[in-house]
């Protein structure tokens, strides 16, 4: 009986999490993330700097004494780095058991977009932002580009596999 | 058996149980060979031993190690009750290491999801055969399985006297009933289950005839195709009986049939009053003493441990006052005092608290730096064992070898009882192996050879652990032919594994020649050693837990292989150092010395390397502003601090702003995320909290040092 109700509970809670995306800014660009990824939000933090990583790659901050990566999206989009400030702030996401930091310009809202107001992006072949974008949800007038954020932190491998090859 | 979660716990029980049974079975068989002789007590503990063991893997269903069990247990219940004078000592340890061996495999196996599935019968036969030699006929040879077996059950209860079989006569109130039972297949040793099923049953009748009649004799194949069949009368209720049928174990099929009488359907199975016997006996004493007996609680136990064998498995040794905790649970209890000594710093040395005078606030502070220390030791003590079961393994080695190569070797161990952290006395196992198949292959020259060279005839190979405060040094020596450095040079050539002159090459370079992977010296391979995998393997073993390894060798004396290791991994002293807002940290192991230098000093060669001479040597220098591309403006020498460091028999001198202390460090491993860009290789090796708060990279002085050379 109550592992019936848990069991309930546990799908009531994927069902409020769904279709509900965290949206932050780039720029002028507003993304957004699955809320289900998203562990905490925290200001920018002092951060270790670690050799021998890519760019984006900023380093690692001390979580309550976990030690996590983060990366600036910013950096990652081959977008334009800018200065951190007071409305800079770290998303830390889990995704399968990785956490990882993800540094932005400053986070918006939550919303809710609902699966027939997402459609999926343009393929264009050249574009190195596109592969990172799961959807564009419509939000009124406005579009929310969503994030994969498995591929984030997967695809990192191939980029710099390819990005080798090409050298 | 459906129940996962059950069998999971099980399965790891009989892992552990087994694991540890060889151990001690090993251990006793090595002590024997000693000795010389099979004394009562161990003959004894050796029949616990396989008699745990097979039954234990009967319940498990692990078909091939019960059999090979039961088949020593065979021999050595002939051993205990006969007493032969005729026993090979060398040839039943011999036997019995086998059987060891197999059971440790499938163990092995069976821990890695794997099936068990190896094959038994060789060995099982060898062992037969063996009991066949010394009891002296083959008659024995093909009874003595089975009845061995029988007697054991036999013995153990309370003999019952023959002649009480008279006293048969069913109370007519009785029912009669005619049980027919079949056992699913994989249940094991079908006969031992069912009499466990007639003697659960015995406890309620009368009267009682089973079929086949004498089950412990009968072979488990029979009662498993054929089923096996209780006539038997009893006063209770059909629906009574159907529990005590239930609760056997791998019961596939039984049916209870009402009768008015068997007579006719004994006669059909030959079955006459006598041979009820057995049963009967037991039945009829309990008929007279009416309650339950106390005769009857270590029979029905007995037969219980043939079938399941887990109340034997306590070891009879008094070690009560020991637990075993899951190694998980010590690991975050170390990391929790981690933590604590984090925390400690964090207050102690608050920023808040710079220039103010507060003299209780440090005596405070001293207690609590006093206590947490303490605290740490005694968790980490915990994780201390013994390396003596580590040693035990490589005189088995020894043991086996000296026998298959015919080179006598007398095996010494010195400080078995060092104790070294649970994670690294599982790295050095392998490590250990093979120096000490190198010594025994490579090393110790045949009789005739150390006759002919005025050595005694008999070579010994010592192994000795001690603690030199920090660290663990283990080595293997031996009083062999030693290393020819001329033949390793001249491989190393033929190998292209030389990188300068030959003559160039000091005495430790060559040696450290050995260690590079693809290098041997041996020019036939043998099955224990000279394919060249090997001492590459070794050094990257004993690296992985942070130590390192050394060859001392005189030609003609002899070779030691010397590893040390660090005490324990996750907590270290370490030096803070500086390079421009960055704090790295270094271990303290790592640092030879720290000084000044100017500029002028440096030395450059023609590639523009930058080189400083220290007493003579001449030391590469390294920058870490420039190797890890971080900002700093202490460029020059003179502003900054030279630390000299070695790692890997190399040394180095980095280049750093400035030095800020030493500091006990929690080693926290760098984020799995990270794991993909070649940080370590780079020379980082973790990372630690610092009292702030903030995150410091710890630097691995070897990975550094082979970065540049």
């Amino acid at each position: 009986m109550a592992e019936a109700v848990s069991k309930q509970l546990v799908v009531q809670e994927e069902d409020t999490q769904h279709g509900k995306f965290l949206t932050f800014q780039l720029g002028n660009e507003v993304y957004g993330i699955e809320i289900r990824y998203v562990t905490e939000i925290i200001g920018i933090q002092q951060i270790t700097y670690v050799p021998e990583v890519p760019k984006y790659v900023k380093g690692i901050i001390n979580l309550r004494g976990k030690v996590i990566p983060v990366i600036d999206v910013r950096l990652k989009f081959g977008k334009p780095p800018v200065d951190y400030d007071d409305r800079t702030c770290i998303i830390v996401i889990d995704i399968n058991d990785t956490q990882i930091g993800l540094i932005v310009d400053c986070v918006s809202e939550v919303l809710n977009i609902s699966d027939d107001n997402i459609v999926p992006p343009p393929s264009y072949k050249t574009g190195f932002q596109n592969k990172y974008i799961k959807g564009i949800g419509k939000v009124g007038n406005a579009v929310k580009l969503l994030l994969d954020c498995e591929k984030i932190i997967s695809e990192n491998d191939n980029t710099e596999a390819v990005e080798k090859l090409d050298n | 058996m459906s129940d996962n979660n059950g069998r999971d716990q099980m399965l790891d029980m009989f892992i552990f149980e087994s694991n540890q049974l060889i151990e001690q079975l090993e251990e006793i068989m090595l002590d024997t060979e000693k000795e010389g002789e099979l004394n009562s007590e161990n003959i004894n503990e050796i029949f616990r031993i396989m008699h745990t063991i097979k039954g234990s893997s009967a319940m498990m269903t692990y078909n091939n190690i019960s059999k090979l069990a039961h088949s020593v247990e065979d021999l050595f219940y002939y051993i205990r009750e006969n007493h032969p004078d005729n026993i090979d000592i060398s040839e039943i340890c011999d036997l019995v290491l086998a059987a060891s061996d197999f059971i440790k495999q499938e163990v092995s196996k069976v821990d890695e999801g794997k099936e068990s599935d190896g094959d038994e019968k060789e060995i099982e036969a060898r062992i037969k055969q063996y009991l066949a030699k010394i009891s002296g006929s083959e008659e024995v040879k093909r009874d003595a399985a089975p009845a061995a077996a029988a007697k054991a059950e036999e013995k153990k209860p309370e003999p019952q006297p023959e002649e009480e079989a008279k006293n048969s006569e069913v109370p007519p109130d009785d029912f009669r009933y005619i049980a027919k039972i079949y056992f699913d297949e994989g249940g094991q040793m079908e006969n031992v289950r069912a009499y466990t099923i007639s003697r659960n049953l015995m406890e309620f009748t009368h009267e009682m005839y089973t079929y086949p009649k004498d089950l412990l004799n009968t072979p488990p194949e029979i009662v498993l195709e054929n089923g096996f069949m209780i006539f038997f009368a009893t006063n209770l209720e059909e629906k009574q009986l159907r529990p005590i049928f239930e609760e056997a174990l791998f019961l596939k099929s039984y049916e209870i049939s009402r009768v008015e009488s068997y007579e006719s359907e004994l006669q059909k199975y030959n079955l006459t009053s006598a041979d009820s016997t057995k049963i009967k006996d037991t039945d009829s004493q309990k008929a007279k003493t009416t309650t339950t007996t106390p005769a009857k609680v270590p029979e029905s136990n007995s037969a219980k441990n043939n079938a399941g064998g887990k109340d034997s498995s306590v070891p009879k040794n008094n070690k009560m006052s020991l637990i075993s905790v899951n190694v998980n649970k010590l690991d975050s209890l170390m990391n929790l005092v981690g933590e604590i000594v984090i925390s400690e710093s964090m207050v102690t040395r608050n920023p808040d608290l710079k220039g103010l005078q507060l003299d209780n606030f440090n005596k405070a502070a001293r207690q609590l730096r006093k206590l947490t220390d303490e605290l740490q030791d005694i968790v980490m003590s915990i994780r201390m064992i013994p390396i003596a079961g580590t040693f035990q393994k490589m005189q088995r080695i020894v043991r086996d070898m000296s026998r298959k190569l015919n080179k006598d070797v007398e095996f010494v161990t010195v400080g078995e009882d060092t104790e070294v952290d649970k994670n690294i006395i599982d790295h050095l196992s392998d490590p250990l192996m093979h120096l000490i198949r190198n010594a025994m292959d490579h090393g110790v020259e045949s009789e005739e050879e150390r006759i002919k060279k005025g050595k005694a005839p008999k070579a010994r190979i010592t192994l000795t652990a001690h603690n030199t405060g920090g660290d663990i040094m283990i080595s293997v020596s031996d009083d062999g032919q030693g290393i020819n450095k001329e033949k390793i040079l001249k491989k190393a050539r033929e190998q292209g594994l030389l990188t300068k002159p030959e003559n160039e090459y000091t005495e430790k370079e060559i040696f450290n020649l050995l260690l590079l992977p693809g290098f041997s010296t041996k020019d036939k391979v043998t099955e224990y050693s000279g394919r060249g995998v090997g001492m590459d393997v070794v050094k990257q073993n004993i690296e992985e837990v942070g130590g390192s390894i050394s060859i001392k060798s005189v030609e003609g004396e002899g070779t030691t292989m010397t590893i040390i290791i660090p005490l324990t991994l996750a907590i270290a002293d370490a030096m803070e150092l500086s390079v421009g807002n960055n704090i790295y940290t270094l271990p303290t192991v790592a640092i030879k010395e720290s000084f000044r230098a100017k500029e002028e000093d440096i030395i450059y060669d023609n590639d523009g390397h930058e080189m400083i001479m220290v007493r003579g040597n001449v030391y590469p220098i390294i920058r870490l502003y420039d190797l890890f591309k971080v900002d700093t403006d202490i460029k020059k020498l003179e502003d900054g601090i030279l630390i000299m460091i070695e790692g890997d028999n190399k040394t180095a001198c980095i280049f750093a702003d400035k030095l800020i202390g030493e500091q006990q460090v929690v080693v926290k491993p760098l984020p799995k995320y990270l794991a993909r860009y070649s940080i370590k290789e780079l020379g980082i090796e973790g990372c630690t909290i610092l009292g702030d708060g903030s995150i410091s990279l710890i630097l691995s002085a070897k990975n550094i040092i082979n970065r540049i050379i």
